[in-house]
């Protein structure tokens, strides 16, 4: 593992983390993931906040969320949001249990084990819909 | 939001680049800055991370995956949901939270790749208002929303 560390881009910017392999995606996963949900947050906190212009208005906007595209699109949103929220746990298990650094590569394709499973039940329910 | 800061270059008892950014060991994301605002900042994204998964997640299950998902969706849906205070008070907070830990993950993250102080200034001056005022336009509408204006949806 430390070799790895230096084999780094040492530019002085971009430093993209390298920990160990899993450690490398699951931190690149997390970022894009985290990038992702904000800027989805953005729209959708304007399209909520459409309810405040009452019924007409309001059910015209959420009428987008029921097209079968963006029902899709919905299924990713959805597994961004899983992934980030387990593997954010991962993160605050290796930051305040230091033993649990000594297992990085288990609880790595552990939180991916759990990510998976959850991601199977989500598609039954989710899934479906866009292909109704 | 805090919006410019050089990258914490301390880091006890880890390696350092060049640059005095630390190296990560033993960690799975940032490395903890020692002290200071990154400290604050490292530390409320680990703490608004618990909050979330409750938040975040249970919104997840229950506007997405629950009933029909958002097919179930619509004003008469809302208006009812927002009956009840603790509805009021999820959403609210959700977004609270949201904005400031999706913001500071954005800044975080040009603290990474934008080293031109300038360029860096400006990206995150520029989320900070947008943050700003999707907080407060949320705010308002969580808040001040009153469906007795229009009668008959809320069965
Ligand atoms: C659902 C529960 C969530 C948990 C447990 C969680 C956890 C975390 C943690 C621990 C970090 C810090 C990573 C590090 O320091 O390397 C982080 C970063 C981040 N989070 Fe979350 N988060 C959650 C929800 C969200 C939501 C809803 C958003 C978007 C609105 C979001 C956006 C971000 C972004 C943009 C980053 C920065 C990524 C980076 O620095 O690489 N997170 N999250």
């Amino acid at each position: 593992m430390a070799d790895r560390q230096t084999r780094r881009r040492d530019e002085g910017y971009g430093r993209l983390y390298r920990g160990s392999r899993e450690g490398q995606w699951s931190w690149v996963l997390h970022r894009v993931t985290g990038v992702v949900v904000i800027l989805f947050l953005f729209a959708h906190v304007l399209d909520t906040a459409v309810v405040g212009w009452g019924p007409a208005a309001y059910d015209r906007v959420v009428s987008i969320y029921k097209n079968p595209v963006v029902q899709f699109l919905e299924w990713i949103l959805v597994a961004a949001v899983l992934y980030h929220a387990f593997n954010g746990v991962r993160i605050m298990i290796v930051d305040f249990w230091p033993r649990a650094a000594r297992r990085h590569r288990e609880l790595s394709y552990g939180t991916i084990g759990v990510f998976v499973a959850v991601m199977i039940w989500v598609s039954i329910v989710m899934l479906p819909r866009v292909f109704r | 939001m805090a919006v410019d800061t050089e990258p914490s270059s301390e880091q006890s008892g880890h390696r350092a680049d060049s640059l005095g950014t630390p190296l990560p060991r033993g960690v799975a994301g940032r490395a903890r800055p020692a002290r200071g605002g990154e400290f604050w900042w490292w530390l409320f994204m680990r703490v608004s991370g618990i909050v979330l998964l409750f938040l975040a997640v249970g919104h997840v299950l229950i506007m997405h995956l629950g009933g029909s998902g958002v097919e179930r969706v619509n004003f008469g849906f809302v208006a009812t949901r927002w009956q009840s205070p603790l509805w009021r008070t999820w959403d609210w907070l959700l977004l609270s939270l949201a904005i400031l830990h999706g913001i500071n993950g954005l800044r975080v993250i040009t603290l990474d790749y934008v080293r031109r102080p300038g360029v860096r200034l400006t990206i995150n001056g520029f989320f900070t208002i947008v943050g700003l005022v999707l907080f407060a336009l949320g705010t308002i509408v969580v808040v001040t929303f009153d469906p007795s204006k229009w009668p008959g949806v809320i069965k």
